[in-house]
């Protein structure tokens, strides 16, 4: 990363239809903009999607981002909240390779990251880790000598605290 | 009223205002050609090529205001649309392209002519539709005519399988519009009109630059005004020739790579650029860095990213630019700045950079200034890409907003001749010229059958210098004069083709003959072919190298080629 540039989590508001991900997918792809993780889901309004981005880059290129992103037609919203007080979280599945004789440990290990068991097979155990990006590494980390099976990551999901309503 | 997908299309179309279209049928898009019988309001003038639909659509729009429209079939029909398309894209021009798709139970089975055609028009259009669903023609029509038209204009593609087209429902013309997602803004803040005048009452050395939004907004009265009540110099950028008349005395003309030495260095030197509805191209700027090194500049442009995407404003304002200026005038003090009026026009003697050389061979910017002389900033001007067009906007003349069409941001060769058409079909009543060069000329000059068959009276001027001239030049200024497929040994008679169509063919040799050949061609009804031999070898000057500084301009040819 050069100097200038940063992590910054950016909230969208969009129609929940077909193609939307695609021009939104094509136009950062277009432009050259360095997406890090992108998450979409249902929003609270019927008919619309709420997705995070998570963009690097120099305070002008993300400004850009935003603004290319605003002028599709489908894109009701675009709020970078970077600098605001918000809520950030991750979610991820990791499937640890386990024997009988370190399945304890593994699940201590989980439980002090309040993270899940959810699945326990014979040479397996399956973790559900909520957090940011950094406990769910570091949780990773720990289950790196046990030998990590799959890793599947949801990308930050964000919003901001109390009244502030990302406009 | 129960009507048919197709009987759709033609009733939006008319409560659009449509009433010609440019296109060419096929298979999945029959249904609505058998349709248009119904409605005789609606003029379909059939193309030679489907580049050509789009492209003249183009013409159409930018000569009228209006949107213009073009139609396709399914794969082959719609991706020859892309060219044009995407010209109009980069030119912010409204035109709406109806294409046929395949039925939709064989979307997505490779079916004969099928094509993912919203897929492929994703990037180079302004928004875009494949409709599923009869009932949802009519609001996507007129959704898509709005964001054709409103805004930052632009192209819009309209995909409708067979089937959807073939198909009836109870047709109810949509009354209103909801697109949460699509809000230009039009006016300015009192805070940004108070940042704006502040800027340019203190300003000594002002230059306006104006772009294709001084026309797309119809604010050339406001810019004028501006101009004058200021006494600022106004720059216009390839896409704003003709926002104010060429012979007014603040005109500059245009800037940056084969622009005015004078409009260059004049950018150069202020110390307030104000930039209204352009995007900075790298035409106009050469190296970032280097340009308008002194200057704050204040940009007005409807387009919120346009700002600071090349260029960090001082002041930045989003909005209409009729609008806002219309807010701006009255806060602007009658400042004249003598010392830089006297300096720009010390500028302009220094640098006479529209000086064309004595000699007894035909040069292609003696052609175009009597071109000029001839047509009397009456004609409507229509080029493609390359050394004409560099000359033309150059050595044209201009005196009535949108007389001047020019494929500039894309630079597409073969745009002159179906823009052109367009232009002529929606302005009948004003000259119309089609300036190209012999390369640019024989990639869409089939469409002459098309003005043929239409009686539509456009002049096509050929340069002809058997090369590809813009090409050349760059391969003798910048790649050691290395011609590498830049050169055609093998042309064809051009008075032959004019022949073939049936249409008047003069060839021009000499200098002598020059205005007595335009003349000819303007007082003989229907099109006619012009063709100078044109000397080969000759450049666009002045030259500032592409990435370069206003430094680094090559104001005159150092040693004329000889071919």
């Amino acid at each position: 990363m050069k100097s200038d540039e940063q992590q910054h989590t950016i909230v969208s508001l969009v129609e929940d239809k077909p193609g939307v991900l695609t021009r939104i997918a094509g136009l950062f792809r277009r432009r050259g903009f360095n997406i890090s993780s992108l998450t979409v889901g249902k929003s609270e309004s019927p008919g619309l999607s709420r997705m995070t981005f998570v963009v690097t880059g120099s305070p002008e290129i993300v400004v850009q981002a935003t603004r290319q992103l605003d002028k599709l037609i489908d894109v009701h919203t675009v709020c970078d909240i970077t600098d605001r007080k918000i809520v950030a979280r991750e979610l991820a599945l990791i499937k640890v390779s386990s024997t009988p004789e370190t399945r304890s440990e593994i699940i201590q290990l989980a439980q002090m990251y309040r993270a899940s068991v959810v699945d326990v097979g014979r040479n397996s155990t399956v973790i559900e880790v909520t957090g940011n990006e950094d406990k769910i590494t570091s949780l990773q980390d720990l289950f790196e000598p046990y030998g990590i099976i799959q890793i599947m990551r949801t990308g930050r999901v964000a919003m901001t605290r109390g009244n502030d309503t990302e406009k | 009223m129960k009507l048919s997908g197709a009987e759709i299309v033609c009733e939006s179309l008319i409560e659009e205002g449509v009433d010609v279209l440019f296109g060419l049928p096929g298979g999945a898009i029959l249904p609505f050609y058998g349709a248009l019988p119904k409605y005789p309001q609606l003029k379909h003038i059939l193309v030679r090529h489907e580049q050509a639909a789009a492209m003249a659509a183009d013409g159409y729009a930018r000569a009228t205001g209006k949107v213009g429209v073009c139609t396709a079939t399914s794969g082959p029909g719609a991706t020859n649309l892309v060219t044009g398309i995407t010209a109009a894209q980069m030119d912010s021009v409204p035109i709406v392209a109806i294409t046929g798709q395949v039925s939709r139970a064989a979307i997505g089975k490779d079916a004969f002519q099928e094509t993912d055609v919203t897929g492929i028009t994703l990037p180079v259009t302004k928004h875009n539709y494949l409709v599923m669903e009869t009932s949802e023609i009519a609001i996507a029509i007129k959704e898509a005519f709005y964001i054709a038209r409103t805004g930052r204009p632009g192209p819009v593609l309209i995909d409708i399988p067979r089937d959807v087209l073939s198909e009836t429902t109870n047709y109810i013309c949509p009354v209103t519009i909801n697109l949460p997602g699509y809000t230009p803004k039009i006016e300015a803040s009192s805070q940004e009109i108070e940042d704006a005048a502040n800027l340019i009452n203190a300003s000594k050395k002002p230059v306006i630059i104006a772009g294709h939004g001084a026309l797309i907004s119809h604010a050339h009265k406001e810019v004028i005004d501006l101009a004058e009540k200021a006494q600022i110099p106004v720059i216009t950028t390839l896409l704003g020739i003709s926002t104010l008349p060429t012979d007014h005395f603040l005109n500059l003309g245009m800037p940056g790579m084969h622009g005015m030495a004078y409009a260059s260095i004049a950018i150069e030197e202020c110390d307030t650029l104000i930039a209204l509805g352009m995007r900075f191209d790298d035409r106009v700027t050469g190296k970032l860095e280097t340009f308008a090194p002194d200057a704050k500049v204040l940009h007005i442009d409807i387009d919120p990213s346009e700002l600071g995407k090349n260029i960090k404003p001082y002041v930045g304002i989003q909005g209409d630019l009729k609008a806002v200026l219309t807010q701006l005038l009255p806060k602007v003090a009658k400042n004249v700045n003598v010392d830089w009026i006297n300096r720009i026009d010390q500028l302009r003697s220094e640098h006479p950079s529209l000086h064309i050389r004595e000699t007894s061979e035909l040069l292609p910017q003696y052609v175009l200034s009597q071109l000029a002389k001839e047509t009397k900033q009456q004609a409507i001007i229509v080029t493609g890409v390359g050394q004409h067009q560099m000359w033309a906007a150059q050595f044209c003349e201009f005196g009535t907003p949108n007389t001047w069409i020019t494929s500039g941001g894309l630079g597409t060769m073969g745009f002159e001749v179906p823009a052109a058409l367009g232009a002529k079909v929606g302005q009948p009543n004003t000259p119309v010229w089609s300036i190209a060069g012999d390369g640019g000329f024989q990639m869409t000059f089939p469409e002459i059958a098309t003005a043929v068959e239409n009686n539509i009276d456009v002049k096509f001027a050929i340069l002809n210098n058997n090369n590809l001239g813009m090409v050349r030049q760059l391969q003798d200024l910048s790649y050691n004069g290395e011609h590498t497929a830049t050169q055609y040994n093998g042309n064809p008679d051009f008075i032959k083709i004019a022949e073939a169509y049936g249409i008047k063919g003069i060839r021009v040799t000499d200098k002598s003959e020059v205005s007595a050949a335009i003349q000819e061609a303007m007082t003989t009804e229907g099109p006619v072919i012009v063709e100078f031999i044109v000397r080969h070898g000759e450049n666009v000057y002045p030259f500032i190298p592409s990435g370069q500084s206003v430094k680094d301009m090559i104001e005159e040819p150092q040693s004329e080629i000889t071919v």
